[in-house]
């Protein structure tokens, strides 16, 4: 099981907190990581220091090591431009920008450059078809993807990263505000995409992490408490704050 | 003693919509007093033929030469320095004392009278530079004085779109720049051209300004280092001078259904980008 991302004593600090307290961990490649915790454990900030988001923060300092695929992501000269193409983030409430629905799909892969229409047309189909958006949208691409309903919004915005062909997808509690069919689309994607991408899936709802992640991190307090199969997390956790989590006894 | 809710409501209304109507008569009774005198004069005749005996016969021709070219002169210069400024100090700078002392220095220049612009603009362009009474001072100096709206407006318009979109742009892999241009300036868009469109309203609208500046040329101007007059200008001289009371109010019904033209073409453009949207 090769590693994708090898972080070492991560510390995060930004608004006097200290957000994330030394974690290492392995995250593995084609597979799914559920992260889950209590709300203010650390996870969000975990996911965007896969791809240095947390920096758009204007009070952000980060310690300790993250290599992606070997590499060393916060090493200066390294590009985060580029980071942020091949670790793509989906934020827990769907953004939609502003403008149509192709649009929204092609905004990252037109970035970079401007490939052909054709390639375009593929990409964003492809994309839809993977985010199993396409059907419900196929004909009204122009639309704009703020009349979307919630759900949708949220696969538009997976169909968004899609489209940049990451190697890393990291979703933020993407399914926080969706209704249950919604959910049980997109963890249908999830399950399907991660034969071809790592992702990691950081998440409220302790089931859906059960359902969907092949491994499971378990956060509190900006500390990793627990990191084990997801069968072994939810069936013989070894940390009694694991399995007082769990089984519901707290969070 | 307590006002019951349903006694207060019935007040609220009643003050409101008083209010609304107080206004809206005031503003009613302006355009048709101006308009009722104005369109005895108005006419083909009037609009294109030039002024005689100073303006007490004849039209105001070069006058409304002289008003598309000054303040179309001022919008071309202010409006690229005015919403590059407010992209640099809302996205390429963070907060500090040197943004709040520029935005506090913007807005105290908003705030000072037009006929100190024109003073500067006299001094300045006309005398220093040596461009004259002309068509370029007044320009640039109209341009200075709606500079500070224009910046203050974009930027309101700039911090109003909201910030998730700047992430997702940025997570997108986008570069400042790009954000900027695809994200932030098409939907600060509306925002910015109301502030282009105040700034459009003062220069037409201006009087000491331009006569420091531009002068009260009666000439249809050649070059843009000609003299001219504005209509606003031809007004207050006419009027001021007790030349013709008559055109001066042809003159004002002018002005007044020029200024309504330009912002129902604003609105009308803004909706249509709108509509393109969404």
């Amino acid at each position: 099981m090769d590693a994708k991302f090898d972080i070492q004593n991560l510390s995060v600090y930004f608004r006097g907190i200290h957000a994330l307290k030394s974690i290492s961990m392995a995250v593995p490649s084609r597979r799914i990581l559920g992260v889950i915790g209590p709300a203010g454990s650390g996870k969000t900030t975990l996911l965007r220091a896969l791809n240095r988001t947390n920096e758009l923060e204007e009070t952000t300092r980060i310690e300790g090591n993250v290599r992606m695929d070997g590499h060393d992501i916060y090493d200066p000269s390294f590009d985060v431009v580029a980071l942020r193409r091949k670790v793509g983030i989906v934020f827990a409430l769907p953004v939609p920008l502003p403008m149509s629905i192709y649009d929204n799909v092609t905004y990252g892969p037109t970035l970079a450059g401007s490939p052909n229409k054709q390639r375009l047309d593929m990409l964003v189909e492809k994309s839809l078809r993977d985010a199993f958006l396409w059907d419900e949208v196929k004909d009204r691409l122009t639309m704009s993807g703020l009349r979307l309903s919630g759900g949708q919004q949220q696969r538009l915005c997976l169909a968004r990263v899609l489209a940049m062909e990451p190697d890393v997808i990291l979703l933020d509690e993407p399914c926080s505000g969706l209704d249950p069919i919604s959910t049980a689309r997109i963890e249908e994607a999830l399950t399907l995409l991660k034969k071809d991408y790592t992702i990691i899936l950081v998440t409220n709802n302790t089931k859906q992490a059960a359902r969907v992640a092949d491994d499971t991190a378990f956060f509190l307090m900006g500390e990793m408490v627990e990191l084990g199969t997801t069968d072994q997390i939810f069936t013989s956790p070894v940390q009694q704050k694991t399995n007082d989590y769990i089984t519901g006894r707290f969070g | 003693m307590r006002i019951p809710p349903r006694f207060s409501q019935r007040l609220a209304i009643a003050f409101l919509g008083g209010a609304t109507l107080v206004t809206l008569v005031i503003l009613v009774a302006i355009i048709v007093f101006i308009l009722e005198k104005g369109l005895l004069v108005l006419g083909w005749e009037f609009l294109f033929s030039s002024p005689k005996d100073m303006g007490r016969a004849g039209g105001i021709f070069p006058t409304l030469i002289g008003t598309v070219l000054l303040p179309l002169l001022a919008i071309i210069i202010a409006t690229p320095l005015g919403v590059s400024t407010s992209v640099y100090l809302t996205e390429y700078t963070r907060e500090s004392k040197t943004t709040r002392v520029i935005r506090f220095g913007t807005d105290c220049l908003a705030g000072i009278p037009s006929i100190i612009f024109g003073l500067f603009g006299f001094i300045f362009f006309v005398t220093t530079l040596g461009m004259g009474w002309s068509i370029m001072s007044g320009g640039l100096t109209l341009a200075f004085m709606i500079l500070p709206t224009i910046i203050r407006t974009t930027e309101e318009a700039i911090r109003a779109v909201p910030k998730s979109y700047r992430e997702v742009s940025f997570s997108l892999g986008a570069t400042r720049w790009q954000t900027t241009k695809r994200v932030v300036l098409p939907n600060a868009l509306p925002g910015i051209l109301t502030g282009v469109m105040l700034g459009i309203g003062r220069s037409i609208g201006e009087t000491a300004a331009v006569i420091f500046t531009a002068g009260s040329s009666l000439r249809i101007p050649e070059s843009v280092f000609d003299s001219t007059r504005t209509m606003a200008v031809h007004f207050y001289i006419l009027a001021r001078e007790g030349i013709s009371t008559e055109n001066a109010y042809g003159t004002a019904a002018v002005l007044i259904i020029a200024v309504l033209a330009v912002n129902l073409l604003a609105y009308w453009l803004m909706n249509r980008f709108i509509a393109r949207r969404s």
